[in-house]
Parts: structure tokens; C-alpha cells; sequence
């Protein structure tokens, strides 16, 4: 089955301006509040991680027709369903019908304070030496792969370099599909303007991304 | 840009109506063509607007339909988890507190300050972020790895996250509906002056623009340059100068007269 995500947004053409709003809250609506703060607590529980979460958004089919928090929302009710602790005839009944699911962790008032000021980090020890060097000429890998990657598509088959390594870190495309962390070296590859959009680049602009070494081939 | 636009939709109408459906649309790819727009040209719609809203005649019935309808949907699902005791709902009323009074940008604007005023300071901040920002008191969710870019006269640093919306949340909080829009994830990384220009800053062509595309759990943070004339200024001054946007490269610090 072809993996496809409607979240890869970078270097389209045809989105118009952006529009800042003054003072703008934080949450348009009541049920936005609600979204997001379910999602946290879900997200605690242990049930999926992080990167299973963004998995499920950016995969929804209506992603570009939904509003941010409905993407949420939706990528929440996808990943009870998936995991079989909600079932469908619930959710449209709006009450609990069939019994739950024992053994999850659930998040109390009082770990909350606790719980974001842990976060979740996501460095490794090193088990391996890093197979590239800060200044080295690198080509991202041109390759659209068939499951979640953090690997935009505008950088795919560029070639940039290493500006930076950030250490060992989990891998979010194995960690998406919960195959494990396999932590990876990551690297910040800067590129020119010119080498990721031609000549419409003016001069003077470079984009960095944080790409794990899997995305990573020498320059042969 | 259209000639519509340049003659100014009502921005504050539209402003509000932004509000009120951001609840409800999303994605539209943004340009699209009015119906009996009589300037025969385009108008522009950012991605929170969709077209049915804007051309239906009933307008706010549709609204208030599909708020009930997401509204439900929200009290379905959570009802249900409660009921199966997945989630505790006291939790949910501190994680919307937290984010709605503890946790903002006023965070942010302590490190850019201190590090204004404390060289010392500046380099562990670039040096290791992480540790610098926590000796202020300010870590974890989304902030687990930071990264501070200081902007010099020949440099100015941007901040987007192109495949969603990771922001540095510990230090600035939630990040703001355009930062999460398409329209700034499509284009930050490709006219990033054409994007900077759209928040009203302007920069001599000398100036390189970096821009940083958050892909991994490294989250960045843009120490702006220290306006001209704040010499005299306290170090809880000087945070008052700092806004959200110059630290993550959309906008400058406030003049000091402006205080």
C-alpha cells in the first residue's frame, strides 16, 4: 500500500499570502481547547507516540480541507479507533458501550506539571560512529519512501551540506510505524537557495532541515 | 497579488470572519476565483476561509451547523474516554491552563534579554540552549533539544516547520493559526522575503536570510538584534521590547520609544 502525506507543504506554489491576526487567541473555540487537551492526554497514556500521531494527521485525506484543530481531532479519533479502545458505535453514541481497555497509564491533574517539564527527549547514546562530518557535501535521498518520514519533498535528491550534527536521536520514521526507536545520527544539511529552487531563487537565501543518516548518500 | 487585494478587502470584516470559521475550514488551497468578482482578477484566500463560506448566501447557518457538529463530535469523544476511564478531566483544565496563562512568549523574551545583557550568557545560549534557557526556569514539552540563532547585520535567521507545526513551546508557548497555516509552510522556505515583506519587514538585500525547517525534534529560537538606543535599559526593559514574531524571525524587536 503507497503511503502518501498531505502535510508536505514546503515550496508549493498557489497558498497566497499569509495572514497574521492581531492579538490573536490561542484557541478560536471551545472544542479546540478540547481537542488539543485530549490529544495531550492521550498522548500520555502510552497507547501511540508522538510520531504515530503525526502519521495519522498528515495521512487523513482531507487534511487541506480541515482546520488545524479538526485535524486533530480527526487523527485522535482515528488512533482510539485503530487501537480498539473506542469502537465506532460509541462515538456515535457519545457514551461508553463495551468495556475498556485495562493496563493504560492514565494522566492525573497532579503529573501534569511534571509530565511537560520532562517532555519527551529524544537523544540517544551514540552505539555507532557517525558516517559523515560537519562540512561534508551530502544528496538527500531522492526517494519518496513508503511510510512516515520527517524528510521534506523539496530537499529530496538535493545536495547540501553538513552543518551541524545534533547527536543520536530517535528515528521518527521506524518510531512512526512502532518498530522502535532505532536512534540515528542527525544532522542539520544546509542548502543554497539556488540548489532547491533553480533560478526563481533570489541569491542570499539558504534553508536548513534536521535529516537523520538514513536520508543521507555520499557524494560519489 | 491581485488586484483586489491591493485595493483592500476589508481586512477588518474579513479578519473577523477568520475568527469565527477558523473553527471549521482549513486547507483551501488558497488562490481561487470569486464568482462575479468584478475586478476580473483573483482574490486571494488564506487557507482558514473556504470558498462555500464565502459565497454561500447562508453563511451562518452553515457555521453554526458544523461548530454544533464538531462541537459534538469533541463532547462525544471525550465523554467516551472519561466513561472508560482513559482520561482523568481534571488533567485536560490544567493542560488548557497551562498554555493559556503560564506558558507564552514572555518566556522567550527573558532569554533574548539576558542574553542582550549577559555576554556570558549569550554564548552558553549558543553554545547549548537547552541548559541556558532551563537555568531560567523554562523546559520540556517541544523543547526538549533548542537551538538559539542570534541575527547579525549580515544574517537573519526564520523559523518553520514545513511538515507540520513543531514550535519551541516552553519558550513561546503555542505557536500562532499563520504559523500553523499553509500559506507560511508553502512559502517560508521558498520566498522568504516575499514572506517577511507580508508581516511588513524589509531587509537590505545584503542580508542572508537563513531559514530554519524544524524536521526533527530540534526546536529553534531566534535571538533578534538589540534595537539601537536601548543602552540604558534594564534587563526587564529590554524583554518588553521582544515580541513572539522576532523570535521566530517574522518580525524586529520594538523600538524603545514604542514602550
Amino acid at each position: 500500500m503507497s503511503y502518501r502525506s498531505h502535510a508536505d507543504l514546503g515550496g508549493q506554489d498557489g497558498y497566497g499570502r499569509v495572514i497574521p491576526e492581531p492579538d490573536e487567541e490561542l484557541f478560536h473555540a471551545t472544542w479546540q481547547r478540547q481537542a488539543f487537551a485530549l490529544t495531550l492526554a492521550m498522548g500520555a497514556t502510552g497507547a501511540w507516540n508522538l510520531d504515530t500521531s503525526r502519521s495519522a494527521r498528515e495521512t487523513l485525506p482531507d487534511y487541506r480541507s480541515l482546520s488545524y484543530y479538526e485535524i486533530w481531532l480527526k487523527a485522535l479519533e482515528k488512533l482510539v479507533l485503530e487501537r480498539g479502545l473506542v469502537s465506532v458505535d460509541e462515538l456515535a453514541a457519545g457514551r461508553m458501550l463495551h468495556p475498556a481497555r485495562p493496563g493504560l497509564a492514565v494522566l492525573r491533574a497532579t503529573d501534569v506539571p511534571a509530565l511537560l517539564a520532562k517532555g519527551s527527549p529524544t537523544l540517544r547514546p551514540a552505539t555507532a560512529p557517525a558516517r559523515f562530518a560537519v562540512g561534508e557535501q551530502v544528496r538527500l535521498r531522492a526517494a519518496a519512501p513508503a511510510q512516515h518520514t520527517r524528510l521534506p519533498g523539496y530537499a529530496r535528491g538535493k545536495t547540501g551540506r553538513i552543518e551541524q550534527m545534533r547527536g543520536v536521536h530517535v528515528f521518527a520514521d521506524t518510531h512512526a510505524q512502532g518498530l522502535g526507536e532505532q536512534p540515528r545520527w542527525l544532522y542539520t544539511v544546509v542548502f543554497t537557495g539556488a540548489e532547491l529552487w533553480g533560478d526563481a531563487s533570489t541569491c542570499g537565501q539558504s534553508v536548513s532541515i534536521d535529516a537523520w543518516e538514513p536520508y543521507l548518500e555520499r557524494l560519489s | 497579488m491581485s488586484a483586489r487585494s491591493d485595493l483592500g478587502v476589508d481586512f477588518g470584516n474579513f479578519s473577523q470572519l477568520f475568527n469565527s470559521l477558523e473553527s471549521h475550514t482549513g486547507f483551501l488551497p488558497a488562490r481561487s476565483t470569486v464568482a462575479g468578482d468584478d475586478s476580473g482578477g483573483e482574490l486571494q484566500l488564506w487557507n482558514n476561509v473556504s470558498m462555500s463560506d464565502v459565497t454561500h448566501d447562508h453563511h451562518s447557518d452553515e457555521e453554526h451547523s458544523e461548530l454544533t457538529q464538531v462541537d459534538l463530535r469533541v463532547r462525544a469523544l471525550r465523554t467516551v474516554l472519561e466513561q472508560k476511564g482513559y482520561i482523568d478531566s481534571a488533567a485536560l483544565d490544567v493542560l488548557i491552563d497551562t498554555y493559556e496563562t503560564k506558558i507564552g512568549p514572555r518566556n522567550g523574551a527573558r532569554v533574548v534579554a539576558r542574553a542582550w545583557v549577559d555576554s556570558a550568557f549569550r554564548n552558553w545560549l549558543l553554545e547549548d540552549a537547552t541548559a541556558a534557557i532551563a537555568s531560567l526556569g523554562y523546559a520540556g514539552r517541544q523543547g526538549e533539544h533548542m537551538v538559539a540563532v542570534e541575527n547579525t547585520e549580515s544574517r537573519h535567521n526564520l523559523v518553520v516547520c514545513t511538515l507540520c507545526s513543531c514550535y519551541p513551546w516552553p519558550v513561546l508557548g503555542l505557536p500562532p493559526t499563520w504559523y500553523k497555516s499553509a500559506p507560511y509552510r508553502a512559502r517560508a522556505v521558498k520566498d522568504p522575503r516575499g514572506v517577511l515583506a507580508e508581516f511588513g519587514v524589509t531587509l537590505p538585500d545584503s542580508t542572508e536570510i537563513r531559514v530554519w525547517d524544524s524536521t526533527a525534534e530540534v526546536r529553534y529560537l531566534v535571538i533578534p538584534r538589540r534595537p539601537a538606543g536601548t543602552e540604558s535599559l534594564a534587563e526587564a526593559q529590554l524583554a518588553e521590547l521582544v515580541t513572539r514574531d522576532s523570535m521566530i524571525g517574522t518580525g524586529l524587536p520594538k523600538a524603545p520609544d514604542g514602550v
